[in-house]
Order: structure tokens, then sequence, then C-alpha cells
């Protein structure tokens, strides 16, 4: 080890053992905070083809970035340049020293420093080709670091309105990564020229250096420089947002033997918030933004997590929309995070004693609306119509009064109260003996689905009228409109349920394209996700999106969620209609309002007949 | 012949009617446009008119009798869809050609009713005993008030501030008449049908005219109009067609639910399309409620900020009938001051203001 | 007789100046919105727990603006947080998060110190 010594490789060598007994330590508390049944899983996925597959992923997404090349190309090469740029020079750099040294053992350092110890280029096993290589790597990885300075000033080259804010230690650790490359290349060339060595990129370097400047001199700083920068990033990438490069590939595994972020803040949730690189792609597709919101976007919210630093009001500005999780190129649960932060902010005591004992009724199916549609009674009407037709013996559950579904108590964090509401009706719909339930409202299905264990089917209306139309038991009425249909968040996003709205509404009239579709559709404003904005930022929300809605010129803007609808009806241009209205052909009072005026002035002309008479 | 100005009045309604009638007395040759085929606007669907339940038919008759008096151009069913400055005179055109070249352009289009079937709550559209106050006057005129199923109401609601006043609608204004109109009707329903009980609910009465308090109290103290402070948060229609309505009877503070043979939305006041589109075209400013902008609301209330261009009646603001005529009669000395005016004592006058603003400030 | 009948009694009369409006000033800081309210009681009107129980959240929101704290934790836990008060209101008053705004309150030492006046 001592044949391999010089007093400059110090920094490097204390950064690497550093940041080695970190991860180890941080990443052995992480799995023991995952808790045992999630440890479980690992202990079932670690032998299984999962674990293989997770490899394929840390190669596509820590190395190759995939995701961000899909998102941006020029923004993919500048993250795959420097992370697989460095792992080529890391991978090669120690085969050239085993090549050359043939010793198995010879010291990390040995291969980081290879140019310092062994000045003169010597010739091994296909050393040339080796050497080409190397220099290669380095103006791989150089190209890209150019292009992230660029981007630190002009970030919409990159397809970004907005890139993220820096700390502390990020600076630090930004600074330094960003110095390791030029200076080892200044180190390699100062050598080259001393030694009349070096290649295409070091070796011309070196002898046009040399031609004016003392480079035998400058040699020896330029190493000394090269190992500080690397020490420095390394021992401040823990307490930086460059965790995120060790901390994702853990994650990736952990994700592939199946974990789960749960509803607590477990070792998984930790290693998802310190796998954020920060990247800022969620801030572009956050509409906090269009909102005037800057503080809470997805990439600040777990910056905040991650220093403990979370308010109510970052926990709760938040629409839950899950725009953000479809971009992330790390796919942090970022919806799940944020409703995690929402625990125990109120004292969770809710008061329901006054809950009615209720009779369930005797169905096949039943239809839960939802709070929301009583707002919306055209939903209700058109799935009146509709079930007349099909036949079906369906109850209509929350016709009168109603219990909310307890969605909208979990979505502010308040679990318990919500379970008695759950409870409530629970006992309702397993009481009346049906086997199929069927909501109007996207943000009951996602509860109906994920909490309530009913051991029957639950169906979204669009799901449930596509199925009666395909068995015929219904026909949706023709209408020759054009219609751009709007994914609702929790129904999309939520539910993954893109297609079936869409082929109800194909059955019957014409579908126009919109700007924003399916996994990317906007939010209309009005999330019940969200606790913190006002009117106004709701306002120029919703305004954002029936922008891109109405672009193509509809006559009908629909949706499947009574939330939006309501929302969409304060400034839309054209009618909004729901899928159930459409199919039912009860739209025609949206359509014709003036076709009451015509009544009127009919009547009116009868009326003055009978005064001149 | 050619020194006598030439004046387009857009809209034909009580605004536009009474501008030209004023301008034609005042020697003025006048085009009244309008985009319908006939006169009188509104006010045609109109049975009675607030507060003193003069029939709206009489109203109309004298203003079509004035105007007849006069020679004022009536063009209608004509759609002005574009707008030219060619030095100091105004260009309009209709479909394609060129429709008149004028020396002031007077907007009187008016107002549209908030259409009910956005706010769905109320069902309207969707049950067939929710109507709005205008379907109601449309009963009126027929002197036929029934319910879907062709029997009388017992009961009729009527729901105030449908479409004003509400941020769910991107309405933030109130349109003034809605109130006076629900007493009015209130007041005819009884007359009409002695028994059925009438309710009206509202948010607050805002009864803004001479006498109309008076008729509020009327319509208590005479009429037994039931009036429960409360916003109606939705509707439900029972299985026999009847309206469930849910409101808040705010004053006893407790949740309150009502059957209804009738359910009547008082709808407010927007700008018409007619106004909105005509004000684009022409570069006029908008205010805060979308109405046309008016130079100053105190002493400048028929000066846009494009000159030449003015306003009369309700494409400025929500105005009832008197307070229509007067905008109107105000509209015609604007335009025939701004006429009689040159250049170079325009200039004066408004350094005068200018000086006249600086010497009161200073003070 | 100084107490003859003209003591301020709680059950009688609102006595805003000795009232406590401090957290009135808490949750308004949090929320402006509460001030819009009109009072029309749309909320109220559509509310799914006030249709079994006499939950009343304008009423709740008066009393707070007007310094009135005693009824107030046991008022708000009867709400279910459906936020259909929030779509029906014509004044954009976002009723969800002053509700979570008082119930946060409820763990401040501010909430505290106003329980021990009300028992006093």
């Amino acid at each position: 080890m001592m044949k391999f010594y010089d007093p400059f490789i110090l920094p490097f060598v204390i950064g690497l053992y550093f940041i080695f007994a970190y991860l180890g330590i941080k990443f052995a508390v992480m799995l023991i905070r995952i808790g045992k049944p999630e440890r479980k899983k690992i202990a079932k996925g670690i032998f299984s083809v999962k674990t293989l597959s997770a490899v394929k992923e840390v190669f596509l997404e820590a190395l190759l970035h995939k995701r961000i090349f899909k998102v941006n190309p020029m923004l993919g090469y500048m993250h795959m340049s420097l992370a697989f740029g460095w792992f080529l020079l890391i991978l090669f750099g120690k085969i050239g020293t085993l090549s050359y040294s043939r010793d198995f053992f010879n010291p990390i350092h040995y291969a980081i420093f290879f140019k310092y110890f062994e000045p003169r280029d010597p010739a091994f096993f296909y050393s040339k080709t080796y050497f080409l290589l190397m220099d290669s790597f380095l103006l791989f990885i150089l190209s890209g670091l150019t292009l992230a300075i660029v981007k630190r000033f002009r970030t919409r080259i990159f397809g970004m309105k907005k890139t993220t804010r820096l700390r502390f230690f990020d600076r630090m650790a930004l600074t330094s990564l960003w110095l390791i490359f030029p200076f080892r290349l200044l180190a390699e060339s100062f050598t080259s020229g001393a030694f009349q060595s070096g290649h295409f990129l070091s070796g011309t370097l070196g002898s046009v250096f040399a031609g004016f400047l003392p480079v035998e001199n400058l040699m020896y700083p330029a190493w000394w420089a090269y190992s500080l920068a690397l020490g420095f990033f390394f021992v401040s990438l823990p307490f930086s947002r460059y965790m995120h490069i060790p901390t994702e590939m853990l994650l990736i595994f952990l994700r592939k033997w199946g974990l789960d972020t749960g509803t607590k803040m477990s070792g998984y949730a930790e290693a998802q918030v310190l796998s954020c690189s920060r990247c800022g792609i969620c801030i572009d597709n956050c509409q906090l933004k269009t909102a005037g919101e800057t503080q809470a976007n997805p990439v600040y919210f777990i910056q905040a997590l991650r220093n403990q630093q979370v308010n109510p009001a970052l926990a709760m500005n938040c629409l839950q929309c899950g725009r953000c999780e479809e971009i992330c190129p790390v796919k942090i649960d970022i919806r799940q995070l944020r409703l995690i932060t929402r625990q125990h902010l109120t004292p969770d005591q809710s008061d329901y004693h006054y809950l009615p004992v209720e009779q369930p009724v005797k169905a096949d199916v039943i239809f839960f609306g939802g709070c929301m549609t009583h707002l919306t009674p055209g939903i209700v009407a058109a799935m009146k119509k509709l079930v007349a037709e099909s036949g079906e013996k369906v109850w209509f559950m929350d016709e009168q009064e109603s219990v909310c579904c307890g969605r909208p108590q979990l979505l502010a964090g308040e679990a318990e109260s919500a379970m008695r509401l759950i409870e409530h009706n629970r006992q309702l719909i397993t009481g009346s003996g049906a086997k199929l339930l069927v909501t109007s409202c996207p943000i009951c299905l996602t509860v109906f689905v994920r909490e309530y264990n009913l051991g029957i089917e639950v169906l979204h209306h669009s799901q449930y009228l596509l199925r009666l139309t395909r068995s015929q038991k219904i026909r949706p009425k023709p209408a020759l409109l054009k219609i751009a249909y709007h994914d609702p968040c929790e129904l999309g996003r939520g539910n993954a349920i893109y297609e079936e709205p869409r082929q109800l509404i194909n059955s019957s009239a014409i579908l126009v394209k919109t700007k924003h579709e399916k996994q990317m559709s906007l939010c209309c404003g009005g999330s019940l996700g969200n606790l913190q904005l006002n009117a106004d930022q709701q306002n120029l929300i919703l305004d954002e999106t029936l922008q891109s809605l109405t672009a193509a010129n509809p006559d009908i803007i629909a949706t499947s969620c009574p939330l939006c609808k309501k929302t969409f009806q304060k400034s839309s241009p054209v009618p909004v209609l729901d899928i159930a209205e459409i199919a039912a052909g009860t739209w025609q009072h949206y359509i014709q309002p003036a076709s009451q005026n015509q009544e009127k002035a009919n009547i009116h002309e009868l009326a003055e007949n009978q005064l001149m008479n | 012949m050619t020194n006598i100005k030439k004046i387009a009045v857009l809209g034909g309604g009580v605004a536009g009617m009474e501008t030209s009638i004023q301008l034609n007395r005042l020697g003025y040759q006048v085009d009244l446009i309008e985009i319908e085929d006939k006169l009188g606007g509104h006010v045609r669907n109109w049975y009675k008119l607030f507060p003193d339940h003069k029939p709206a038919d009489e109203f109309l008759e004298k203003l079509i009798s004035n105007l007849s008096a006069t020679d004022v151009q009536i063009k209608t069913s004509i759609q002005i869809n574009a707008f030219l400055r060619k030095e100091k005179k105004l260009c309009l055109f209709d479909q394609a050609c060129e429709f008149g070249v004028y020396d002031a352009v007077v907007v009187a289009t008016g107002f549209d009713l908030f259409e009910a079937y956005r706010k769905e709550e109320y069902g309207f559209g969707i049950y067939k005993n929710v109507i709005t106050s205008a379907g109601l006057e449309t009963m009126f005129l027929g002197k036929t008030i029934k319910t879907s199923g062709g029997n009388v109401p017992k009961r009729v609601g009527l729901v105030h501030c449908v479409g004003s006043r509400d941020e769910k609608c991107g309405n933030l204004h109130c349109s003034k008449v809605c109130c006076i109109t629900a007493v009015k009707q209130a007041i005819t329903l009884r007359q009409m049908l002695p028994n059925t009980e009438v309710f009206c609910f509202y948010m607050d009465m805002r009864m803004f005219g001479p006498s109309y308090e008076e008729l509020y109290r009327e319509a208590q103290e005479k009429w037994a109009v039931r009036f429960i402070r409360g916003r109606i948060s939705e509707a439900a229609q029972n299985a026999d067609e009847t309206i469930l309505i849910k409101t808040e009877d705010t004053l006893t503070g407790r949740q309150l639910k009502m059957n209804v043979d009738l359910l009547v939305l008082m709808v407010g006041m927007l700008p018409s399309k007619g106004t909105t589109v005509i004000g684009k075209k022409t570069g006029l400013d908008f205010g805060m409620n979308r109405f046309l902008k008016v130079k100053d609301e105190h002493y400048h209330a028929n000066e846009t900020n494009q000159e030449g261009i003015f306003v009369a009646g309700s494409a400025s603001a929500p105005m009832n009938i008197s307070d229509t005529i007067s905008h109107a009669r105000a509209a015609a000395t604007a335009v025939d001051h701004y006429l009689k005016t040159t250049d170079h004592e325009r200039f004066s006058e408004k350094n005068n203001i200018r000086n006249l603003e600086k010497a009161l400030h200073e003070k | 007789m100084a107490t003859f009948g003209f003591s301020i009694l709680k059950d009688r009369q609102i006595d805003y100046d000795n009232n406590d409006h401090r957290l009135f000033r808490f949750i308004e800081e949090q929320e402006p919105s509460i001030r819009l309210c009109i009072g029309c009681g749309g909320c109220t009107a559509g509310c799914t727990a006030a249709g079994f129980t006499g939950f009343n959240y304008r009423k709740l929101n008066y009393l707070l603006m007007r310094g009135e704290t005693e009824h107030l934790q046991k008022g708000i836990q009867q709400c279910m947080l459906c936020g259909k008060c929030k779509l029906v209101c014509p004044r954009g008053v976002n009723t969800r998060n002053m509700i979570f705004a008082l119930k946060r309150a409820f763990k401040t030492p501010l909430w505290e110190e106003l329980q021990k006046k009300i028992n006093v």
C-alpha cells in the first residue's frame, strides 16, 4: 500500500472511507426502520428474479437516466454523461490498473490517480485502446458538465422553466463536483505535458500547456486540487442532494422487492426522500406554480421533509393530483409522503355520535353518488334514466341524506375519523347484499377500493355504463357533439381509469384531442386534497385547465367527476357534462338554452293575439 | 344636409330606443341598429314592471310611439361585427360590407340573463318544476301558472341571487333588480293564486329604489309573502315531481328542508353577448364584472375609453328601467356635447378639468 | 346595587369588549377568507353533518369572529370534512382550511389558556 502513497491522496482517501462508513450505517438504520412486515418482503424478494430486474433498472435509471431522457433528451444526456461517464471512468480505471499491475489488491486511489503514479503511460494489454477510452470518457463527462453549468444559468434550453434552489451543502457538493473533472483534466494534461505522454485529450492539451506554462511545477498542485475536490464532494454528499446517487439504487431494489410507502414515516419513506435528486422536473408539472405558489412544489416539499421543516401550510398545500409522480424520474410516491405529513397535525377526535341508524335496502347494485353529486343532480338524473333502461335493480344509497365516504378525512390526515364513517357505510353496503358498488365520484371510488375491503366489485360509473353498453342493456344516445374529455385526477392517475370514459363517449359522440391528456391531464383546481389555496389561486388553475380543454373548440367539456364538473361550471365557456348525461342524452337543456326564449316569444305572441281579440 | 351629424345606436332595447329618441330630438340623424328582428329587448318578455305593477306592454308602447314620432332609422336583424376608425369618423360593418359611417356610436347592447343551468345544484333543465324568473313572467303573460303536472302550485319558492353575488359562477356583482323583481313576482303570484303560499329565499334584501322598501313591506303586510333569510344550497326532485329544497334558516340557525311545487330562480344580469363582442371589437375597456367600463362613475358615466363611443343602459352595469332611461338621456347629452365641441375646446376643457383637480388637490 | 341585573352574563349577550379575540386573529391570519362571510348559510344548508345533528358551520364561524370560543371545539368535532360547504360558498371562503386551522389551534398553548378562562 505504501508503494502508491503521496500526501495529496489523503483528502480523497479520507472522503472515500467516510462516505463508505456513513452509507453503511445510514442504510442499516433505514433497513431497521422499515419495519418487520416490510423486511419480510425483502427476505422473500432478495433471491428472486426481482433482484435481477432491479439491477437492470439501476443500470437504466441510476446510470443511463432513461426517464429523464424521455422528458428532455438534453437533460437526460447531462445526467447520463455525469453518472454513466463517471461510472465508466471508475470501471475502466480499475480494469486498467488490474491489467497493468496484475495485483488484484491494489488500492483504490491507485486507479484514481493512475496517471500520477504512472506518468509515462506504461504499455500493457490493449493499453492504447484503454488510454483512448479513458480520455473519451473524461471528454464525455466534461460535455455533460458544460451542459450542467449552462443549465444553472439558462434553464429554458432544457425545457424547464425553473430549476431548483440550492442550500449550503448543496452548493459545496455542487462546486466540488463541478471542479472534480476539470481538475482531473488539468492534472492529467500537466503531467502529460511534463512527461510528453498522454493521448488525444490529455496529450494534446499537455503539449499546448507545456508551450507557455511551467507544467512541471503546476502538475503536483493540480493533483492536490483533484484529490481535494473529490474529498470535499464525498464529505458533503450525505448532507447534500447528491445523497440521491447511492440511495436511489437502494430504493430501486426495495421497490422491486415490493415495499410500500404505507401510512407512516418508515425507513422506506425515508429512502424515497433521500432519493430525490432535486432535478426539478416536477416543478414545471406542478400546477401550484400556475397558482403563484413557489414554496410548496414537490421538490421543495421533499427537501423540507428531509430537513424536518414541514409546516402545516406546506403539508396541506398540494392538489394531490399526482402529475409530479407521473414525471418523477425516481418515481417517488410524493402524494403519499405528503399525506403522511398531514397526520397528527390536528387532534383527530371527531364526534360522530349522531350517525343515523339506517336500514340497508336489498339490491343487486348500489349506486353511491357522494356528497358532491348532491350539487350535480344532472348526473343522478342521467344514471336513473340509464338504470331504468337497463332493467338492473339498483339502490341509490345516498339519494337523501348520506354519510361521507371517508376519503376527505384521509386526505386531511384524520384516519381514525375516516374509519368511523367507513364502518358506517360498509355495514350499509354489505347489508344490502349487493354484488356491485357503483360510484360516480372518483374520490369515493379511491377509498372504496383501497380502504373498505368490501369483498364485492367496485366500479366507477364509466366502467359500469360501458359494461351495460357492451351487454346491450343500454344504448348510448347519439349526439352530434364535439367533446373534449377531462380526466379527473382521482380517476385517471388515482385509479388508472382512462379508456372507459373515452370509449363510452365514443359510442355516442365525437371525442376531440386535448393538449394534456390521460397521465398528463391537468387538475380542475377544485381538488379536495388541497386545503391551502384560496379561491383566486384555484381560479388560476381552473383557467389554465379550461384553456387546454377548449383549445380545439369543443361543443362540450365532458368529465366523470362531480367535483371537476362543478368546478368547471364556474367559468367554462361551453357546457360541462358528465359522461352519464351524454350516454343518457339528457343534455339538450345545456346546449339550447335559447330554445326557452323561442318558447317565450311564441307565448308572447299568443298573449298578444288574445289581447287583440 | 352634410352638416347633420350621424349617430349609430347599437341595441334596440330600452336604452337604445330612448337614446335614439333624445338624439333625434336634439337634431341628429340616428340609425338604431338591433340584432333581433324586433325592438324592445328584454321588456318584451315581461308582464308587469316594479314597483307600480305597470304592464310592460304599456311602457313599451309609449316608448315605441315616441320613437315612431321621430325620424330615427330603425334597422333590425343587423349584426355589427367589425369596426374601423377613418380619421374622425367611425365605420361599422355588418357581415362583410360597410354598413355606415358615423360621427359617434352609442353602445346600448344591454344584458343577458344568467344561464340558470350553470347553477346545476338548483336543477334547472333537470327538474321540470324549476323555472327562472323570466319563465315565470312568461307564465304570467299566458295567465296560466301551472306545475309540470298541470296543477296550480300550492307553494312556490323564489330563490334570490342566482348567478349574482356568487363567486362560484364567477359573478361577484349584485344584479340589483332581482330582489325587487322577486317581491313584485311574489305579489303577482299571490294576486293570481290567492291560495298559494309564496316564499322568498334571500341573502340580503336590497331595496334600493324609490318605493321599493314600501313594496317589500306591502308584500309582507298585504300579501303575506314569507321571507326566509338563507341561501339554498341544493334542490332535489321528489317522486311526484315536487322540489325538495335545502337551506339554512339563518335567523333561527337551523337547517331547513321544504317541499315546493314550483321553484323560481331569480336569474341575475350579465353583460350580453353583443356587449362583449362590440366591446372587444371597438377596443372598449371592461370593468371587474365584465360590463363595459365607463370613464368615471360619477361624472362621465356614459363616456368610454374610446373617443366618440358612448355607452347607455345596462351594457355598463345592471340597471332597472328608470335608471336605464336616465342613463340613456345622459348618453344623448354627452354625445351632443361631444359633437358640438371642437377639438380645440375639448383640449382646453381637459386642461380646465386638470387645473381644477389640481386646485382642489392643493387645497 | 351594582349587580342589579346589569352584570354581563355569558348566556345573555356577547361581551365583545371582554371577549378574547386572539383565537380569531390567529385563525384569520392563516385563513383570511373567513372575513368574506356574509352569513348566507349556504354552507350549513348543504352540510352533510348538519342533516343529522345541530352542527352549524356558519354559526361557529361567527362565534369565532365574536370571540365566543366556548362551544367551538365540541362543535367543530362533528364536521365530516367532506368539503361541500366550500363548493357552495358564494364568497369563496376556504371553509375546510378554517376548520383545520381551528383544529390545529386546539393543540396550542393559546387554546389551553382560553379553556382555563372559560372554566373559571
